[in-house]
């Protein structure tokens, strides 16, 4: 990491955050004139004069290709209705079940709530569409549900997933982690699962700490005993 | 007309200074461009997706955002935007004579009022179908409650990750007989002498007006001074505003 990357501002909604016209407007952010200004509440991060706002707070927003975990919500004649706990509600069709299903059969399949881990294929200004078709994707049956703030959930799984194989390793627990803030624990034993969510939890209050998966590893070593 | 012998008001080289000095005396001894204590705090509300508390001296406002969210009933969903809808209310303890909790016309007066002081500053195209809610309550009554729960409003918007074009600072300016202040308190709201006591709250989001209400006689000489009073004393606002953002940001980084 550069010094420049590692200059982390908190900043508020009008704000100006740099000026100068080589600097680019990046995500939570606008130009003015010659100043770029901040759009939204959130840490500045400056990448090659592109300028985005990392936020704190706020909703779920989906991008295509995110796994997330959703409750269904209601049936309709050529799919379900998913709550992701977002703005807008999606839609799983019958068409991204990996089978055939009849439209009268909707029910067998998938219930109303039931919950799921699924996989945005597209965003729609009006809510998005899901597919179930893919490994892991499908009906969740057992386990537990936690929320975390989704604008968390990069944190939790680390680079290149490195927090997330470190919280399964230490735990037992196989974990599912939505991008909408929904974390799906599932192991053999309810003390895995406790231990996960416990885990999931020290990490989402020191988001912001730098070093963290090694204090995780102290934090478990000290936690097993 | 008691006052006039003391100052007089044709006296246009005056400086404020010279006219404070010239007797003019606040009830509390301010400055007439001074305001109360003024004291922000961002993340009171676990629950709220934001939240904050604003005050001015005994003036306190808490504001909690929840959303955006579906907004229900359908037949009020708007496909083009996101919409904003806020609720002030004052608690019943919050004065010393009780009042009726719920609405009432002055509630539904100053929610509307909010609200249309809030949207401009607020960016949400990108959410159609959606509502934010502003829920204001004030704790403690000592007039200018409207601009305080606009000043806890914006900070919770801010705080619940709501996107915003800038941060809107609301302060309240009165015109006691002739002469203007800064951020009115109950005391000064009681003003009965000479031409008794006009009360203007304003709020400007990024140097444009967003809110300004009136109710008793100006001149619109004095109106354009009361709007620069407004100007000067909302750069403080918003220091204190920013102040409390930035703080409760530092917390959740340090943690």
């Amino acid at each position: 990491m550069t010094d420049e990357e590692s200059k982390r501002e908190i900043v508020i909604p009008g704000e100006v955050i740099v000026k100068g016209s080589n600097y680019l407007p990046g995500e939570g952010t606008e130009k003015r004139g010659e100043e770029i200004i901040a759009l939204r509440y959130g840490l500045t991060e400056e990448n090659n004069k592109l300028v985005r706002i990392i936020p704190l707070s706020g909703t779920y927003q989906p991008r295509r290709g995110n796994v997330i975990i959703g409750k269904i919500q209601d049936i309709v004649f050529n799919g379900w209705l998913v709550d992701i706990d977002a703005p807008n509600s999606a839609f799983l069709s019958v068409a991204e079940f990996p089978r055939y299903i009849n439209a009268n059969d909707l029910v067998e399949h998938l219930d109303i709530g039931d919950v799921l881990v699924a996989k945005v294929q597209g965003v729609k200004r009006k809510g998005m569409e899901l597919t179930v078709k893919g490994r892991g994707l499908g009906k969740l049956e057992e386990g537990m549900i936690i929320k975390v703030n989704p604008n968390k959930v990069p944190r939790i799984i680390g680079k290149e997933g490195s927090m997330v194989k470190l919280i399964k390793d230490e735990s037992g627990a196989n974990i599912t982690v939505g991008q909408n803030g929904l974390i799906w624990l599932k192991g053999d034993t309810l003390d895995s699962e406790l231990l996960a969510k416990k885990a999931i939890h020290f990490i989402t209050e020191r988001s912001f700490v730098s070093g963290l998966t090694e204090k995780v590893k102290e934090w478990f070593d000290k936690e097993k005993k | 007309m008691a006052t006039k012998d003391t100052h007089n008001p044709k006296d246009s080289g005056a400086t404020e200074s010279k006219r404070d000095s010239a007797g003019f005396k606040r009830p509390d001894g301010r400055k007439i461009d001074e305001t109360r204590h003024m004291k922000a705090e961002v993340g009171i509300i676990p629950n709220a997706d934001g939240s904050a508390m604003f005050s001015f001296g005994d003036t306190v406002a808490i504001a909690a955002v929840y959303g955006p969210k579906q907004l229900h009933p359908q037949h009020l969903q708007n496909p083009e935007t996101g919409i904003l809808r806020c609720d002030y209310s004052m608690l019943s303890f919050s004065v010393t004579e009780r009042i009726r909790p719920g609405t009432s016309r002055r509630s539904q007066e100053i929610s509307k009022v909010t609200e249309w002081a809030l949207a401009p500053a607020l960016n949400i195209k990108d959410f159609p179908n959606t509502v934010v809610d502003v829920h204001i309550n004030i704790l403690q009554a000592d007039a200018s409650t409207r601009c305080a729960g606009i000043n806890a409003a914006a900070l919770a918007l801010a705080h619940a990750g709501v996107p915003m074009n800038d941060i809107v600072s609301s302060v309240s300016i009165g015109k006691l007989d002739r002469q203007l202040v800064v951020d009115v308190s109950k005391a000064e709201e009681d003003w009965e002498e000479g031409e008794g006591a006009t009360d203007i709250p304003f709020a400007f989001t990024g140097g444009k007006i967003a809110l300004l209400q009136l109710d008793g006689k100006i001149r619109p000489k004095e109106l354009k001074e009361a709007a620069k009073l407004a100007e000067k004393a909302l750069k403080k606002v918003y220091e204190v505003q920013k102040e409390a953002l930035k703080k409760a940001g530092i917390k959740e980084e340090s943690k």
